[in-house]
């Protein structure tokens, strides 16, 4: 018997990358343009160039002391704060470099917010906690206020739990509670940029999932960025994620694919467990 | 994958290599029970035929042992990545290793029964076609224990000239048994030893197919390459 064998090959190119998402077109909120970062003598940030694309969440991931607390900092200009540090490059944010001298860094910070680690209220009651960051911002009347407080207590999901107590100390809510109350904070002066430094890195799983569970619904009006050291977070949280390492940023890709197929060695060696 | 720098968690990597070692245990076991069971029909060898059933239970007791071992470690490690990939392949490679010896099985028990055929049929399509599947099976087995995505790519083309033979074995069978109704029943039992062939040829495609993924993170496409007359849909009884 013969059998006339005809094989089709199929070549590498024809392959389908699982992960491999649609190019995000979503408008970019936040553009970061050959960011170069020194405390000091120290070069703790380089060549940094990364989009936060608008209502979408961006987690920032990698080892400690590998630039991304740094980053966030940069996004609203907190560094200021400290003498001897400074950034050269562009942070595009409005059609404007927010890092050029002239920026009203208090209409900066209420544009674009930002969450601790640790949760931070302030020591007054829950009501004047965020009201405080409205009072800083704009003129509004009484039952304006209200409505304001009543409608930041709801977006975080602490309405019910606070609507009779709204008077009492901000210090003696749970850690979960008091997260979500500088979430409320946060947003309550109604910001376009949301950054959260490790948000629930103090908190318990529970109150974790709320934290995250609120991200999801926050997202559809606010861009958000987070670090997280928690790359699971990242995954449940992140519509894309950046990897860095030593001040520089080795990788950024959707989620999926960060986590499926990352493109780089040192990404794969870091989000499987391999590193140093 | 295997070819990694190690986990900062050691014992992690030991589980890994576990997995590993399972999977690749499972793929010595089926190559030996197809490798008897071809024997047992081609060589019309009555011993050879034994071993195959016996070997399935242990085969059978690997597959158990790897899902447990994986599902484990998914739920204990988190795995990403790499590790995530090779993971998931072993889940469904254990899968296509254990029908492959359950094919193997199905092969040894009928070699006896196509024995009133011997002489008067030629085994030969039936050799040439058992020496690719075997030739593919052993190639998909060092892919999967090599991480060898180059090797896998090879076996994942070579499928399609099983697929030819089986064709042209089924036209010839049809033939024989119009011509010698006697013969239908021998010639039934052939078929399916060249139908499991086939099919055990199918599974080590796939077997290549999740090494790819594992290796690369892609997918190799979802059609692959057929023999002639082969039909389009014989992934569904995969």
């Amino acid at each position: 018997m013969s059998v006339e064998v005809q094989t089709e090959t199929v070549a590498a190119e024809q392959t389908v990358t699982v992960a491999e998402t649609e190019k995000d077109a979503r408008p970019i909120a936040l553009q970061v343009r050959d960011l170069n970062f020194y405390y000091g003598k120290s070069h703790a940030l380089h060549d940094i160039s990364l989009n936060f694309p608008e209502r979408s969440v961006t987690g920032m991931i990698g080892p400690s002391g590998c630039g991304k607390s740094t980053l966030l900092r940069v996004l609203n200009r907190m560094y200021d704060l400290y003498p001897g540090q400074k950034a050269t490059g562009e942070v595009i944010f409005d059609g404007q470099n927010i890092l050029a001298t002239g920026v009203d860094l208090n209409v900066l910070r209420s544009r674009i917010g930002m969450v601790f680690q640790k949760p931070t209220p302030f020591p007054m009651s829950i009501y004047d906690n965020i009201a405080f960051g409205i009072r800083l911002h704009e003129r509004v009347s009484r039952s304006e206020m209200d409505g304001r407080v009543e409608d930041a207590l709801r977006r975080v999901a602490l309405w019910s739990e606070v609507q009779d107590r709204l008077s009492s100390s901000a210090t003696a809510m749970s850690g979960g509670q008091q997260q979500r109350l500088c979430i409320a904070r946060t947003i309550a002066v109604r910001p376009e940029v949301i950054l959260l430094d490790e948000p629930t890195s103090a908190l318990d799983p529970v109150s974790t999932a709320r934290i995250e569970e609120l991200l999801d619904e926050l997202k559809t009006e606010f861009t958000i960025a987070i670090v997280t050291h928690n790359m699971q977070q990242a995954a449940r949280c992140a519509d894309q994620v950046a990897f860095f390492y030593m001040g520089k940023l080795i990788e950024v890709d959707s989620t999926a694919r960060m986590f499926t197929t990352p493109r780089e060695q040192q990404t794969q060696d870091y989000i499987t467990g391999r590193f140093g | 994958m295997g070819n990694e720098p190690a986990h900062t968690v050691t014992r992690y990597d030991q589980e890994l290599d576990r997995l590993r070692g399972i999977v690749a245990r499972m793929g010595g076991l089926v190559e030996r029970q197809t490798a008897q069971a071809i024997a047992a029909v081609v060589d019309q060898d009555e011993e050879a035929a034994i071993e195959p059933p016996e070997l399935d239970t242990e085969v059978d007791a690997l597959e158990r042992e790897a899902e447990m071992l994986a599902i484990r470690i998914l739920a204990l490690r988190a795995p990403m990545a790499v590790d995530l990939r090779m993971i998931v392949a072993v889940l469904k490679m254990s899968g296509d290793l254990e029908r492959i010896g359950d094919y193997a099985s199905s092969i040894a028990r009928r070699a006896m029964k196509v024995e009133p055929l011997d002489g008067a049929f030629s085994f030969s399509p039936l050799r040439a076609m058992a020496r690719l599947v075997q030739e593919n099976l052993h190639k998909a087995i060092e892919a999967m224990v090599e991480n060898d995505s180059t090797r896998a790519m090879e076996v994942w083309n070579a499928d399609t000239a099983v697929d030819e033979l089986y064709t042209a074995m089924f036209r010839e069978l049809v033939t024989y048994m119009m011509e010698d109704p006697r013969k239908i029943g021998p010639c039934i039992h052939l078929l399916f030893v060249a139908k499991n062939l086939e099919r055990i040829g199918d599974h080590a495609t796939n077997i290549a197919e999740r090494v790819y993924y594992a290796v690369t993170g892609n997918m190799l496409p979802a059609v692959r390459p057929r023999g002639g007359a082969a039909r389009k849909d014989a992934h569904k009884d995969s």
